[in-house]
């Protein structure tokens, strides 16, 4: 797919002021989740996995059943998250950085959804049918991804803009 | 235009270019400063906290640090259910229940039954021999004797099968014995067992009347062998963080101490399956029920006792040695109490009236008067709302297991009192919120079990079936028996020695006797009698 920069589009001011916040917002939540992982010493995704219900509850139970498939998961988890939340604050990579958190998102929904009939461990934060906020967070990076800022509000637009300079100079 | 306007104009653009790529770093840095901040929040709650104790909360360590190059000889006396249990701590499980538990872990990966029994540590033992006066039980242990699915791989030896435990004690080449019969035969064969020299590791409860743990109490002390009463929970890592925290008067002054016992199933009621097999021709009755006060002929009824002895004071205690004991164990590990001034209790017969005669409800009162202690013991077998136990002091509460369970096996949390002298202050200020636990242990935490049954989950959050060593999961039960040998080999006391075992017996008798005489029992130490 080729990347459109929308370097000669352009948002209307108010248009990229609402991007960029909601780039920022959800760029500080993951950045949060991921830095709250790698400080506690005791998190793991096990309490989450063997809580799964749907299609993916057995692969839950064979992560978890595998001490190092399980570690790797908490890897993959700790420092995922953390480092698409620095892409999204920093608009570096971001339009990357929202497809792979969405990714995130959505996985974290299909371990979990919201259907009816399925029963859950924990106590929910929300009241859910179907739709819940991990899938709304993922489309809202779907949007981040559709309607990326950080070219004009970001350390991209230092990175493509010397990239172009430097075309342009040839 | 001069050339100088054009660069500046230039710098301008680059410098607005900078600005904007630049713009949402200060974000971060926001970001930062309140993590910053939030860390320092919590490391000051922390501090103001009990987190000193955290430094320490290293597991105990359990093996002594002994070669144990002493091969020893091993004889078991009863080998039921329990018998099983002890034998596969020693290292040494039946054919059926290695391919049982293989299978199960194959089906289920989160069952680690298997694979906690294949990692115990190799004692350096033999099963020699088996006394029980149920063949088809006897011939089960003697093929768990012989059983090479095992740490260690083949046995050096294996087991003889004894009718009489008599013949088993006066072998001269077994160094130790496990009793595991129905608590009436345990203090006959413990004190055969230590007048022949041979170690005792002896089941809950100690015996079946009180004499009786006199009587033992002595031999052991006489003959100086080396005796371990069957409390694992002596060997789990949460009680023992749970007495430091006691130890440095964190809770403030205990004046009252509630434990329980929540069941509600046939099996967690004693009531248990009739072996098919047994007969008049494969049962001994007539020995099983040699030292019971009431004799019964043998057919239906005997065979009954014989597989649910524990309903029928003739052979047990009921509520008071069967699980009271588990729950005074663990508090006496913990806070040290020792043999109570006082002992009443109350119950009776509410649920399962199915002939037997110990009560199905039961409640027990300890005092403790020199220490401004009351222990509150409440027991029912017809409901699974699991209480837990909780020791609770005037600055804070400590609740072992129960619906507080932080979802751990063998954890523990500590709440604030909200009115509290000790964290007064800084309740006052927010630091410490008397709704959330101040300090919660939840050891394996990052270790996922599957305990299936409803019996084993009541065993295992008790911390009665499963501990961890160094976030490893371990069968208490094997730690406990390695306690044991261990301390033959150095000839050092185990954990729930002889003094231990005394406190348990007498503060279970003077319940019971409390039951049976309707009135408050005292124990009078110096003439070692109840009044």
């Amino acid at each position: 797919m080729k990347i459109n920069l929308m370097k000669n589009d352009t948002y209307s001011e108010s248009q990229l002021t609402g991007l960029v916040i909601l780039r920022l917002l959800i760029g500080w939540h993951f950045l949060y989740e991921g830095i709250s992982k790698i400080i506690n010493p005791y998190w793991s995704s096990a309490a989450y996995l063997l809580d799964s219900k749907w299609v993916f509850s057995s692969l839950a139970k064979v992560i978890v059943a595998n001490a190092s498939m399980l570690s790797l998961t908490d890897f993959i988890n700790m420092w995922g998250l953390t480092f698409v939340g620095l892409s999204l604050v920093l608009g570096l990579f971001s339009r990357y950085g929202a497809l792979v958190g969405m990714g995130f998102v959505l996985l974290y929904y299909l371990f979990a959804p919201p259907f009816i009939g399925l029963e859950y461990g924990r106590p929910g934060e929300g009241s859910y049918i179907i739709v819940n906020k991990n899938l709304i967070e993922a489309f809202a990076l779907y949007v981040l991804y559709l309607f990326p800022s950080s070219q004009f509000i970001g350390i991209d637009r230092l990175i493509y803009s010397s990239q172009s300079n430097s075309l342009g100079d040839k | 235009m001069s050339q100088k306007n054009k660069r500046s104009n230039a710098d301008l653009l680059n410098r607005r270019e900078i600005l904007k790529g630049l713009a949402t770093v200060p974000v971060l840095g926001f970001f930062f400063i309140k993590l910053w901040q939030k860390l320092r929040l919590d490391k000051l709650k922390k501090l103001n906290l009990l987190q000193d104790l955290i430094k320490d909360s290293k597991a105990p360590s359990i093996v002594k640090n002994i070669g144990n190059n002493d091969h020893l000889r091993v004889g078991i006396v009863g080998y039921g259910g329990r018998g099983g249990h002890l034998t596969r701590g020693l290292g040494f499980a039946t054919p059926g229940w290695t391919s049982n538990a293989a299978e199960r872990a194959k089906k289920n990966k989160l069952d680690k039954g298997f694979e906690t029994f294949m990692s115990q540590t190799d004692l350096n033992c033999s099963l020699v021999g088996v006394c029980d006066l149920f063949d088809a039980r006897a011939e089960l242990g003697i093929a768990a004797s012989k059983n090479e699915i095992r740490a260690g791989g083949k046995p050096k030896e294996s087991a003889v099968r004894y009718k009489h435990y008599t013949d088993l004690v006066s072998n001269k080449d077994i160094d130790a014995i496990i009793i595991a019969t129905p608590d009436h035969w345990h203090s006959r064969v413990a004190i055969a067992a230590a007048k022949a020299g041979k170690h005792v590791y002896c089941e809950k409860g100690l015996t079946r009347t009180f004499d009786e743990t006199i009587e033992l109490y002595d031999t052991v002390k006489e003959t100086g062998i080396t005796f371990q009463l069957g409390h694992q929970n002596r060997q789990v890592e949460a009680y023992e963080q749970a007495k430091k925290i006691i130890n440095q008067g964190l809770l403030g002054p205990i004046n009252l101490v509630q434990l329980t016992t929540n069941r509600n199933s046939p099996g967690g009621a004693w009531v248990w399956g009739i072996d098919p097999k047994g007969n008049a021709k494969t049962i001994d009755w007539e020995t099983f029920q040699e030292p019971s006060p009431n004799k019964i002929p043998f057919g239906e009824e005997a065979l009954r006792r014989f597989f649910r002895w524990r309903c029928w004071y003739d052979y047990g205690t009921g509520l008071s040695g069967d699980l009271f004991s588990h729950d005074f164990d663990q508090i006496n590990q913990i806070m040290g109490l020792g043999i109570p001034k006082y002992a009443s209790s109350s119950g009776g017969i509410y649920y399962y009236k199915d002939g037997r005669d110990v009560p199905d409800v039961w409640n027990a009162t300890l005092e403790y008067p020199d220490k401004d202690l009351t222990v509150l013991y409440s027991a029912t077998l017809s409901s699974l709302n699991s209480r837990g136990n909780r020791i609770m002091g005037h600055d804070a509460t400590m609740q072992i297991g129960g619906e507080s369970n932080t979802g751990s096996l063998g954890g523990f949390i500590v709440k604030a009192d909200p009115y509290s002298t000790r964290y007064k202050d800084r309740i006052e200020k927010g630091v410490i919120n008397s709704k959330y636990p101040i300090y919660s242990y939840a050891p394996g935490s990052k270790q996922i079990d599957g305990i299936t049954s409803a019996t084993s989950q009541y065993f295992a959050n008790k911390g009665l079936l499963y501990t961890y060593r160094d976030g490893k999961r371990v069968d208490s039960t094997h730690l406990h028996v390695q306690d044991w040998l261990d301390s033959i080999r150095s000839n050092t006391l185990p954990a729930c020695n002889i003094e231990e075992a005394l406190h348990e017996g007498v503060t279970c008798h003077m319940a019971t006797e409390s039951y049976f005489q309707g009135r408050r029992i005292e124990w009078d130490p110096v003439n070692r009698t109840l009044v």
